[in-house]
C-alpha cells in the first residue's frame, strides 16, 4: 500500500518565475514527514508538485524527477490522472462535495470514476474509511445528511476519509489543521499517527508542535527575498531539526528567533 | 413648517445618548404637511393627481432633510436627503411595473373566457364580432398562440441550452485566457446587442437561402429566437461556473477525478440552481419578443403544433395584430379585449416560469441542513 518517493533535482515554476529551485529528497514508507518554513517560501507548491496538482494552475510545470517507488511521475506518457489516484490529498480548507451526503463524500472517488460498485462493498467502503478517519462513530446515524452540515474538525476528517477511500499509497496534506480548534486538531494528529502505519504521509504545517509532534522526519525551507526562490534548507530527523539542527536559518526559525 | 424645532424637550429624563435626536413623529408630519401643500399648490396652477405628487414629492424632498438638518445637524440632514431621494427613485421605478399589471389586469380579466383560452381564431369573422354584445358573448381566442408561444420557445429552449452551456463551460473550464476564448466572450458581447428584428431576418434569410424564399414556420422563429437566447444563457452559466469554489475542483482532481467528470458530477450539480433560474430568465426574456416572429413565423388563425410545417402565432404577435387589424374593422372591441386577454396570458406565464425558476434553484440548491 505504501510507497517511497524520492525527488531528484527537481525545480517548480509559475510561467517565468521559479518558485521552488532545485529540491532533492527521499521520503520513506510508512513514515510522517513535515515540511515547515515561512510563508511563500513553496512548500504547498512543491507538496503540489508531488501528485501534479500544481498543474491545475494555468502556467505552472514543474522539472526534475519524482520518482513513485522508482516511477517517474513527470516521465512521458504519464497520466496526471493516475498519479493523483495513487497520491491522494487534503487540502487547508475542508472541502466537502456540498451536493453530496456523507455517505456519497466518501463514495465520491469512486461514484465519481463511475466504477461499479455493489451496494454491500459500498457500505464496506464507507464504514472501513469513516474508521479510519475516527468519524465514524460520529456520524454512523446520519450518512444520508450533507456533508457541509458536520463541523470544521468533522468536515476535515471527512476529507481524509475520502482521500482514503480511493486507496492511494501516499497521503499529502496541506496545512490540514490551520482552520481547525485545538481539540480538532488533536483528533487530525491523532489521526495522522494511526494512518502511517499504511500510508506515507507528508504534511505541510505552519504550527511547529505539530511537526514535532507527529512527523518522523523534517524539512525545513527557506527563501531569501521577495521574488526568489524558495529552497530545501534541510532535511533530518524531527529531533534533530528541533534540538540539533545543522543550519544556522534551521536554528534561528525553530528557536522563534527568524528574520 | 419647520416649527417643529423647538419640540423633543420632554419632562423624562432623557439618556445622554439620544440627545438632540429629531421626534419620531417628524417626519410623519412632515410627509402630511407636504401632501396638503402639495395640493393647495397644484390647485393654484391647476390641479391634477400628477403635479400634486409632485409638489407633495419636492415640498417633502426639500423641507424633511432641512428640519432633520437643523435639528441633528448637516451630517444627519444629508443622509435623510440621501434615503428620501433612494426611496423616491425605488416608488418611481415601481410606478410603471405596478400601472403596467394593473392595466393589464383590468382590462384582460373580463376576456379571460373558456372560449380565450380554449379556442382558436379559425372561421372567427368580423360577423361574428359584430354580433357580439356583452364581453361574454365574444367568441374565438388565444389557444392556438398559446400552442404556438409553447413549441416555438420549446425548440428554441432545446437548441439554445446545449449551446450556450456548452460554450460556458469551455469559456470557464477550458479556454485559459486564450485568443479563443477572449474572442468568444467578445462576440457574445456582441450578440447581447442584436437588435431582435435582425436575429429574425438573419433566421428568414437563412431558411430562405435553404429552402427557398419565404419559408415561414414556428422553427425558423426558433432559431431566431435561440440566436437571441444564447448569449443570455452563455453570460448566466458563465457567471455561475465562475463563482463555483476551485477548492471543490481540486477535491476531484485530487481524488484522481477526469476534469469531464469533474465539470460534470462536481462543477454542474454545485452551480446547477443558478444555471437553472438563468435558462428560465433567458426563456421569459424571449417568450415576449414580437418582431422576429412577425417576419419568420407568419400569421394563423387555426391551431399547429407542427413547428416545422405551416404558419404559427404566438402571443405577442397575436396582441399585435389583434389591435393592428382588429377582425371587425368596425368594431374593434372584441378584438381589443382578445389582446388584452392575451397579454394577461402572457405575463401569467412569464410570471409562472420566474415561479418555476426559483422552485428549481430551491430544489437543486446545495443542502446545508443542520447537524
Amino acid at each position: 500500500m505504501s510507497k517511497r518517493i524520492d525527488v531528484e533535482n527537481l525545480n517548480v515554476y509559475y510561467g517565468d518565475f521559479l518558485a521552488v529551485q532545485d529540491v532533492s529528497m527521499n521520503i520513506e514508507p510508512r513514515s510522517v514527514t513535515a515540511f515547515i518554513g515561512p510563508s511563500g517560501c513553496g512548500k504547498s507548491t512543491f507538496l503540489r508538485t508531488l501528485n501534479r496538482m500544481h498543474e491545475v494552475i494555468p502556467g505552472a510545470y514543474a522539472q526534475g524527477k519524482v520518482l513513485l517507488d522508482g516511477d517517474d511521475l513527470y516521465g512521458k506518457g504519464v497520466d496526471p490522472v493516475t498519479v493523483r489516484s495513487m497520491v491522494g490529498m487534503v487540502f487547508q480548507r475542508p472541502n466537502p462535495f456540498p451536493t453530496m451526503s456523507i455517505r456519497d463524500n466518501v463514495l465520491a472517488g469512486v461514484k465519481l470514476n463511475n466504477k461499479r460498485i455493489s451496494s454491500k462493498d459500498a457500505d464496506d467502503l464507507v464504514e472501513s474509511s469513516l474508521r479510519g478517519a475516527n468519524l465514524w462513530n460520529e456520524v454512523k446515524d446520519r450518512l444520508d445528511k450533507p456533508g457541509s452540515g458536520l463541523s470544521g474538525g468533522q468536515q476535515q476528517r471527512l476529507c481524509i476519509a475520502r482521500a482514503i477511500a480511493v486507496k492511494p499509497d501516499v497521503i499529502l496534506m496541506d496545512e490540514p489543521c490551520s482552520a481547525l480548534d485545538p481539540i480538532s486538531t488533536l483528533a487530525i494528529e491523532d489521526l495522522i499517527n494511526e494512518i502511517k502505519t499504511d500510508y506515507t504521509v507528508v504534511i505541510v504545517t505552519h504550527n511547529m508542535q505539530q511537526a514535532s509532534r507527529v512527523s518522523d522526519k523534517t524539512a525545513f525551507f527557506n527563501i531569501e527575498g521577495t521574488g526568489k526562490p524558495g529552497r530545501l534548507i534541510e532535511y533530518a530527523p524531527t529531533t534533530d531539526i528541533f534540538n540539533n539542527p545543522q543550519k544556522k536559518d534551521t536554528e534561528d526559525y525553530v528557536s522563534g528567533r527568524f528574520g | 413648517m419647520t416649527t417643529s424645532t423647538q419640540l423633543g424637550t420632554s419632562p423624562v429624563r432623557q439618556s445622554k445618548l439620544t440627545r438632540g435626536q429629531r421626534p419620531k413623529w417628524l417626519v410623519p408630519v412632515i410627509g402630511v404637511a407636504a401632501i396638503v401643500a402639495g395640493a393647495a399648490l397644484a390647485a393654484l396652477v391647476g390641479f391634477s393627481i400628477a403635479l400634486w405628487a409632485l409638489f407633495a414629492a419636492v415640498i417633502f424632498l426639500v423641507v424633511g432633510p432641512l428640519a432633520v438638518g437643523l435639528i441633528e445637524g448637516s451630517r444627519s440632514g444629508t443622509d435623510s436627503l440621501m434615503t428620501f431621494l433612494v426611496y423616491a427613485a425605488f416608488i418611481l421605478a415601481v410606478i410603471p411595473l405596478i400601472s403596467v399589471i394593473w392595466t393589464v389586469l383590468v382590462n384582460g380579466i373580463p376576456g379571460l373566457t373558456s372560449n380565450m383560452l380554449f379556442t382558436s381564431m379559425n372561421g372567427v369573422t368580423g360577423f361574428h364580432d359584430n354580433q357580439a354584445d356583452a364581453p361574454g358573448s365574444v367568441i374565438g381566442g388565444a389557444y392556438h398562440a398559446i400552442v404556438g408561444t409553447v413549441s416555438i420557445t420549446f425548440w428554441a429552449t432545446l437548441m439554445s441550452v446545449p449551446v450556450g452551456l456548452l460554450t460556458a463551460i469551455y469559456l470557464v473550464e477550458y479556454s485559459r485566457g486564450g485568443w479563443l476564448g477572449k474572442a468568444i466572450t467578445f462576440f457574445v458581447d456582441v450578440m447581447t446587442g442584436i437588435p431582435s428584428i435582425v436575429a429574425g431576418l438573419f433566421a428568414a434569410a437563412l431558411f430562405g437561402m435553404i429552402f427557398g424564399p419565404s419559408t415561414r414556420t414556428g422553427f425558423v422563429a426558433a432559431v431566431a429566437l435561440t440566436v437571441l437566447m444564447i448569449p443570455t444563457v452563455v453570460k448566466n452559466t458563465e457567471e455561475m461556473l465562475r463563482i463555483v469554489p476551485n477548492e471543490l475542483r481540486e477535491a476531484s482532481y485530487a481524488l484522481g477525478v477526469r476534469k469531464w467528470r469533474t465539470i460534470l458530477k462536481v462543477v454542474i450539480p454545485t452551480a446547477i440552481s443558478g444555471i437553472a433560474s438563468g435558462v428560465t430568465l433567458a426563456i421569459a426574456r424571449v417568450i415576449g419578443e414580437t418582431a422576429p416572429l412577425l417576419v419568420t413565423a407568419g400569421f394563423a388563425t387555426a391551431i399547429n403544433w407542427n413547428s416545422f410545417s405551416g404558419w404559427m402565432t404566438t402571443l405577442p404577435t397575436f396582441i399585435y395584430y389583434q389591435i393592428m387589424t382588429p377582425t371587425s374593422p368596425t368594431n374593434p372591441d372584441p378584438s381589443l379585449q382578445r389582446a388584452w386577454a392575451a397579454a394577461l396570458i402572457l405575463i401569467v406565464i412569464v410570471m409562472l416560469l420566474n415561479l418555476v425558476a426559483r422552485l428549481i434553484a430551491r430544489a437543486f440548491a446545495p443542502k446545508t441542513a443542520g447537524r
